[in-house]
């Protein structure tokens, strides 16, 4: 188990780093921090339609660390789920290598691969004639666990995903809400401990509200599981609130820039780039930057009784200070004590700092 | 009075149960066939009561020799349907799975020409070509019933949720996997609706099965013209439409009770 190259056990087969997990499973959720994921490297990979001319997705190539969440972002037909799914052969790509812990996805059995890769799709895709239960225990019952271990694994996740097992394990999917179906599309994808998830605009398909909360728990989620994720979506907002990587795709899956969503914000490579982030690139870094790590001002400078935490966001005190109309805010720590405090002038130049200009620079190219 | 018990025996339980069986199970129309038929064969029954009954038709008349022709006549409906289901959901599957257009499309002839034959015509020519007698009846019956469900099984297929059978592979199920567990089961209502047609079809077709001597309720229908006692014909002619009937009825019961819940 120590070279994961040398391990060819059916159930193991995406490599040694995540077995720890995969063994014990029933016990990761709350005690693997950040470990389970696996390296996944693709490297000139190309994707041709038997009939056509130009290429679906042409010489893409990608590093994906362990345990990092990299959201593919770009418009309808970029080809960005033309290249997640190749990394689990729902489409079989035309030329190109796609490894997952060094090893060769192309040599696999698709099959055997796929249960060792969690798979979350737009539209959910629950089997309606089967129950919640059911639902999850696919994968287990394929990778041939006990019955014993596979119910404790559906309790155990319903819990994960906010969902009572005793309330939920028997109804079928029809019975659920969008939100609950697509928490139990989580969960189910979850049930075997994959290193790698592959999601495919998990969220799309929700109300607003619905979105913004399942978003959360699933940040959450991934704080505790640590899974190697690919995150499809075209929604560039939900881009820069959930990922680790932000790959900003345009036509045949060309990668225009990969980044951190601070970097992406703050320098967009290009006008592509920039047209994508859309309006209001400042605010959206704002939102990324907690107050804790900008330069404030003394304690003595705030006005007012209004107040912000340090781990709020700039944007959260930008919007009390413009709601309140004050020059300066408070910012205190979780005690609630005075540490700091905060103007319009501080958040300006926090944004300023890193770009060696102003913010607006970016939006101006757009 | 039995189906009035029946009745209350289930509505009581329809409440606990809520939302998977989406509609009560004991809807008018269930109520009703059942009923028609027996008030029909009582009808019947009485009607040929007040008739007085000469020899001939005493022949045919009884209850030995009706009950002998209603058994042939179900025998042969049923054996035919079953090896219809044997034959047609396997060509439906291999039908909706092959990328070859010409399979398909010689499946599917031969069913569609099947089933617009004239039944009477196909099962004659086949005695003169083979024999007569109830093995030929039963392969005229299993040609001429076999579109519906060759056809429903493809739409069945068909009509599945992509979504879900791409699901079902990207976790790993094999393609037999996806077709036992997850596509056949859902495509079971259409499947059924399929077979259900393709049996009421063989109660009405099984009747031309006397023409080549396989028995059948055919045969009280042909005696009555021939020998021109319309009692003879019309008993006959009611108890095949009754029987009809009482096989859908079945037939629509079993469709609800193996639809996958959840559906």
């Amino acid at each position: 188990m120590t070279d994961p190259t040398t391990d060819t056990g059916g159930s193991r087969i995406l490599g040694g780093r995540p077995s720890e997990a995969t063994i014990r499973t029933t016990t990761t959720i709350t005690t693997v921090k950040n470990t389970s994921g696996a390296h996944i490297e693709l490297k000139n990979v190309n994707k041709v339609y038997g009939d056509q001319a130009v290429a679906a997705v042409e010489n893409f190539s990608m590093n994906v660390n362990p345990g990092e969440l990299v959201m593919f972002v770009g418009p309808s037909g970029c080809g960005k789920t033309t290249t997640m799914k190749m990394i689990n052969r729902i489409i079989e790509p035309t030329s190109g290598s796609i490894t997952v812990d060094g090893r060769e996805v192309l040599s696999l059995d698709p099959n055997e691969l796929r249960r060792h890769i969690g798979y979350v799709i737009q539209q959910i895709g629950l089997f309606p004639h089967m129950t919640i239960a059911e639902n999850i225990s696919v994968v287990p019952k394929l990778l041939g666990w006990s019955k014993e271990k596979t119910k404790n694994r559906v309790d155990e996740l319903l819990s994960v995903v906010q969902l009572d097992p005793r309330t939920f394990a028997g109804r079928y999917p029809k019975q659920l809400s969008g939100g609950q179906q697509q928490r139990v599309g989580v969960a189910r994808a979850l049930a075997a401990d994959p290193p790698v998830m592959l999601m495919d605009e998990p969220f799309g398909a929700t109300d607003p509200i619905t979105r913004e909360k399942l978003q959360v728990e699933f940040l959450r989620l991934q704080e505790t599981i640590g899974k190697t994720i690919i995150f499809v979506t075209h929604d560039f907002d939900e881009a820069v609130r959930l990922g680790d990587r932000i790959a900003v795709l345009s036509d045949r899956s060309k990668i225009e820039q990969f980044d951190t969503p601070a970097n992406i914000l703050r320098a967009p490579a290009n006008d592509y780039v920039a047209s994508f982030i859309g309006h209001g690139a400042a605010l959206k870094r704002l939102a990324l930057i907690p107050l804790h790590d900008a330069l404030l001002g003394r304690a003595a400078d705030a006005r007012g009784t209004a107040s912000v935490v340090e781990t709020d966001s700039l944007r959260d005190a930008l919007d009390l200070l413009v709601l309140t109309g004050l020059p300066a805010i408070a910012v205190t720590d979780a005690a609630g004590r005075t540490v700091a405090s905060v103007s319009v002038e501080q958040i300006s130049a926090e944004l300023g700092e890193d770009s060696g200009g102003l913010p607006e620079r970016s939006e101006a190219r757009s | 009075m039995t189906f009035e018990a029946v009745i209350e025996r289930d509505v009581s339980v329809a409440p606990a149960e809520l939302g998977v069986r989406r509609t009560r199970f004991w809807t008018l129309r269930r109520v009703v066939t059942p009923i028609v038929i027996v008030v029909v064969l009582l009808v019947l029954y009485l009607w040929i009561q007040t008739l007085t009954i000469d020899s001939i038709m005493a022949r045919t008349l009884n209850a030995d020799y009706i009950l002998l022709r209603t058994r042939e006549h179900l025998v042969l409906t049923f054996v035919a349907s079953a090896l219809v289901a044997v034959l047609a959901i396997p060509s439906g599957i291999i039908a909706s799975r092959t990328r070859s257009r010409l399979l398909r499309g010689t499946i599917l002839t031969i069913a569609n020409i099947g089933q617009a034959t004239p039944a009477i015509g196909f099962i004659i020519l086949l005695a003169i070509i083979w024999q007569i007698g109830f093995q030929t009846a039963l392969i005229a019956l299993v040609a001429y019933s076999f579109l519906p469900v060759l056809r429903n099984t493809m739409v069945g297929l068909a009509q599945i949720d992509p979504n879900v059978t791409e699901s079902a592979r990207g976790m790993g199920m094999t393609p037999g996997q996806v077709l036992m567990r997850i596509e056949l089961p859902l495509a079971v209502p259409v499947i059924l609706a399929g077979l259900r047609t393709s049996l009421v079809f063989c109660v009405g077709v099984a009747t031309v099965a006397t023409f080549i001597d396989a028995g059948g309720l055919g045969d009280m229908i042909v005696n009555g013209l021939k020998l021109q006692r319309f009692p003879v014909l019309i008993a006959g002619a009611v108890i095949v439409s009754c029987i009809a009937l009482l096989i859908d009825w079945l037939a629509s019961i079993a469709e609800d009770l193996l639809r996958p819940k959840g559906v």
